[in-house]
């Protein structure tokens, strides 16, 4: 292929993913953004959470040391980054980088460019109030509902603020709740100029963006097609998307990395929590996966063209966490012989002793790891002589006590149950509280207006 | 090694999707969803055929509430969504697999009928 690629660079498939990743991506071989997705669902209520505790917290802070490790390469080598690690105090985030920076020595030699007004927490009384119910697209229940027991709400902003950014020649961007696209077409689009209104390269980019946002995963990690001849996972190559002028990119990973690009890999991670194929609904546009067109071009690169998109919606999707309640999930293993009726017999215990307690639960799951905890009734009868088998219950309830009560039930087990039984070294259990999701949509005229773009100088 | 498949009827035999699939699955709240890709490209359009709406949602009885399937002839793939499957899902769920990470290897389990020619060549000698 011919012409100029822009080459961006997945560095972060989660937040917790493999540290090593962005470093060698960086030093690895030529890339020209680096792009770093921290943010799942539930992890705004996890900063929320932070920053109630200390205003200078909120945001992902690995992407701190991260970048005082790799900033003096990315500066020598001209590399950008693109990261959603902002959280909810992407001020903060963009601070602490330019601290690194200055004691670095890259005074008056590093941009940042900081993006927010995806926070909306503050505005939703306003937003309710105003006739936006906030509806929850699984259930259909409006906010109001649970208004008193959310924890953050932002709303997912698209390209537009990066893009922003890099025109003022931003050399890291910093945002709260981007979308993982976003953070490739941001670069992309760009680069190249184009249009925000071209619905086709649009939808280029947005697969592009959707391939890498789970790092290693679409080039051999979780791969399960030939799985046994992967080789090199312990240095797998994250996947590298480049972009060509006609929308037509190449999917592809460092020289000297394990693991490979094949149309397999990249066809697990295309349908990687798909849902409808022919709307796959970002803030940019709308891609359609049905034309998709993928193609071995050489080892380890994959050539994907043809795609097709429609416009965007007049909606922007919100992403609300709130507090729901506790749980809780205890373990013991039980040996052969009759692994597995001795695990059902200490079930069978374990529910009578709470309910003679008089305790209370909106469930109790049990799961005999071993049996059924993958795949349920469909794995069969268990044969008669297994090893061992894990038993395993959960509890969910609204209040604490319940779940506090029933951590205390495991150990006694021990010695007040079947025989044979080990694997309590752990100890009690611990409380969880459970932070949920509440999905909803949010006119974009009411969010697009106050987003801010700055650029921050070391 | 590939398992031959049970009871042969005149003209077809059922064989595992393990055989003429694989798959990756993932979560939406409750949802999940199992892409599921067919092997060879040849194999796409009896994975078509055979792997109905009607097919996945008997094999997954009692595990899920509804089935939706969605069509990637160009991926020689088929997307299943599979309704309240994850016993509330993300957070909330009480489950190993509260994210529907393994659904996937759950529908390769099903059979479907498969020319006798073609299950011979997933047959043991």
């Amino acid at each position: 292929m011919n012409g100029r690629v822009v080459r961006v660079a997945a560095g972060q498939g989660f937040w917790g993913d493999w540290l090593e990743a962005p470093v060698r991506q960086v030093r690895g071989g030529p890339i020209d953004y680096l792009m770093m997705d921290y943010l799942a669902e539930v992890t705004m209520s996890i900063m929320q959470k932070q920053k109630s505790r200390d205003p200078r917290a909120g945001y992902a802070r690995d992407f701190v040391p991260l970048m005082e490790r790799i900033l003096p390469d990315l500066v020598e080598r001209g590399i950008k980054v693109t990261s959603n690690a902002g959280g909810v105090n992407p001020r903060g985030c963009a601070e602490a980088v330019l601290d690194v920076a200055r004691r670095l020595g890259l005074r008056g030699r590093l941009r940042v460019g900081l993006v927010s007004g995806d926070d909306i927490l503050d505005r939703l009384d306003e937003l309710i109030s105003r006739g936006h119910p906030l509806t929850d697209m699984e259930t259909g229940r409006p906010l109001s509902d649970i208004l008193d027991r959310v924890l953050s709400a932002n709303a997912y902003l698209g390209m537009a603020p990066i893009v922003e950014a890099l025109r003022g020649e931003a050399d890291v961007v910093v945002t709260g709740r981007v979308t993982d696209t976003g953070l490739t077409l941001g670069p992309i689009f760009h680069e190249f100029g184009w249009s925000p209104d071209d619905w086709d390269k649009v939808a280029a980019g947005t697969v592009a963006g959707h391939i890498i946002e789970c790092g290693a995963q679409a080039s051999g990690g979780n791969l399960l097609k030939g799985w046994r001849a992967v080789r090199g996972m312990e240095n797998p190559g994250f996947p590298i998307v480049e972009a060509s002028e006609d929308a037509s990119f190449v999917v592809t990973k460092h020289p000297e990395t394990g693991g490979l690009v094949s149309v397999a890999s990249v066809t697990e991670q295309l349908v990687y929590e798909m849902g409808d194929p022919r709307s796959y609904i970002t803030p940019d546009g709308v891609a359609d996966f049905t034309t998709i067109r993928l193609r071995q071009a050489g080892k380890d690169r994959v050539q994907v063209s043809g795609i097709r998109g429609g416009p965007r919606t007049p909606m922007l999707k919100v992403s609300i966490a709130y507090f729901y309640g506790y749980k809780a999930v205890g373990t013991l293993v039980y040996s052969w012989p009759e692994a597995y009726d001795k695990a059902r017999a200490a079930d069978r215990i374990i529910r009578r002793r709470l309910e003679a307690l008089g305790l209370e639960y909106e469930q109790i799951l049990t799961e005999f790891v071993g049996v059924d905890a993958t795949h349920g009734r469909l794995s069969g009868p268990p044969g008669p002589d297994l090893p061992e088998v894990q038993l395993r219950i959960g509890v969910r309830a609204r209040e604490r006590a319940p779940v506090e009560r029933f951590t205390r039930e495991i150990a006694p087990l021990v010695l007040t149950g079947p025989p044979s039984v080990t694997g309590f070294a752990g100890g009690r259990p611990a409380v969880e509280e459970i932070v949920a999701y509440w999905p909803a949509l949010i006119d974009r005229h009411e969010i697009e207006p106050r987003v801010r773009v700055e650029i921050l100088e070391a | 090694m590939p398992k031959t498949a049970r009871r042969p009827k005149a003209a077809a035999r059922s064989v595992q999707l393990r055989f003429l699939a694989h798959a990756r699955s993932g979560d939406k709240g409750n949802t999940a969803n199992v892409g599921l890709i067919a092997l060879q490209p040849e194999f796409y359009p009896l994975l078509e055929r055979e792997v109905t709406v009607a097919r996945v949602a008997r094999h997954f009885k009692g595990m899920v509430s509804g089935v939706d399937r969605f069509e990637l002839p160009n991926l020689h793939a088929l997307n299943f969504l599979l309704r309240d499957a994850l016993d509330g899902g993300g957070t909330i769920s009480l489950k190993t697999d509260a994210q529907g990470k393994v659904y996937s290897t759950a529908l390769l389990r099903m059979e479907i009928p498969v020319p006798a020619a073609l299950a011979r060549r997933f047959a043991r000698a």
